[in-house]
């Protein structure tokens, strides 16, 4: 069952991408089709990540929000960041520090540690477990549950209800 | 509707620029990866979103948008392989560091090994 569900939602990826790479003629999707089966095939062997994603009207519509949260926390990332770099005084307060999450599932967690490596002076630089150790460029709070509250929080409350 | 792509490859330039001085002025290895890392995403992301918008005629917006959520998806993979090689490589943090939770319980997990 959640092979096949893996199944359903690679060939929608791979198809989505196709389209966007070529057009709507009759002849290219139907190349499309095919390789996505061949791929398909092939990774029917692998671990079934994609599964991990919950289908259900909320987690797509979080899904959605997620999305602009991430873009919105992107554009205010690249701003902090470029502020820092041009002021002369180089105002940088780094250090690394250990963050817990509550997602479970290996899916959940890679987007995680990518949002909060794209995200305002946050680098993950190591995943063991539930806890990641990320570089901060400003650190506010020394301990886990405060350094956890201001990097985690924000982007958990959305991937849980996406990944769980 | 190609002055307008113009404005956003101009300002994304700008943020490459500010990333590339980012990797200049910082001190250490893991606010050098902090500045290459996230300047540069959106560096890219407004160039290629910039010149899909001020070529319309090209067709290649779909292209573009792929191009875009790979670079979204690569960025940080490469940076986190970068930053935890280079920390269990042992090179040190600058001075300004704060705190270091990593260093901590490496050690500990090699005296419990012990």
């Amino acid at each position: 069952m959640r092979k096949l569900k893996h199944s359903i939602l690679l060939f929608l990826t791979l198809m989505f991408f196709w389209i966007l790479f070529t057009s709507l003629d009759i002849q290219e999707v139907t190349t499309g089709i095919i390789a996505s089966f061949i791929i398909i095939l092939m990774t029917i062997p692998l671990q079934p990540v994609l599964s991990d994603i919950k289908l259900n009207p909320k987690s797509i519509l979080f899904t959605i929000i997620y999305f602009f949260v991430f873009l919105k926390e992107l554009i205010k990332s690249n701003i902090d960041v470029a502020i820092r770099v041009i002021t002369p005084k180089l105002p940088i307060n780094p250090g690394i520090v250990k963050v817990k999450t509550k997602l479970k599932s290996p899916l959940g967690r890679v987007v995680l540690a990518n949002s909060i490596t794209l995200t305002p002076g946050t680098l993950t630089v190591e995943m063991e477990g539930e806890y990641f150790y990320i570089h901060w460029i400003d650190v506010t709070s020394k301990n886990i549950e405060g350094a956890t509250t201001s990097i985690v929080s924000n982007f958990e409350k959305y991937l849980e209800v996406i990944f769980g | 509707m190609e002055l307008f792509g113009a404005i956003i490859t101009l300002i994304g330039s700008l943020f490459l620029f500010l990333g590339a001085l980012g990797i200049f002025r910082m001190p250490d290895v893991y606010n050098r990866m902090q500045a290459g890392t996230k300047a540069t995403t959106l560096g890219t992301i407004l160039f290629l979103f910039g010149i899909s918008i001020g070529h319309l005629e090209c067709g290649c917006f779909g292209k573009i948008v792929v191009l875009i959520l790979f670079v979204i998806f690569t960025n940080p993979v490469s940076s986190n392989a970068l930053a935890r090689a280079s920390h269990f490589a042992g090179i040190k943090l600058t001075d300004k560091t704060m705190k270091d939770d990593l260093e901590k319980d490496n050690i500990e997990n090699k005296g419990e090994e012990k």
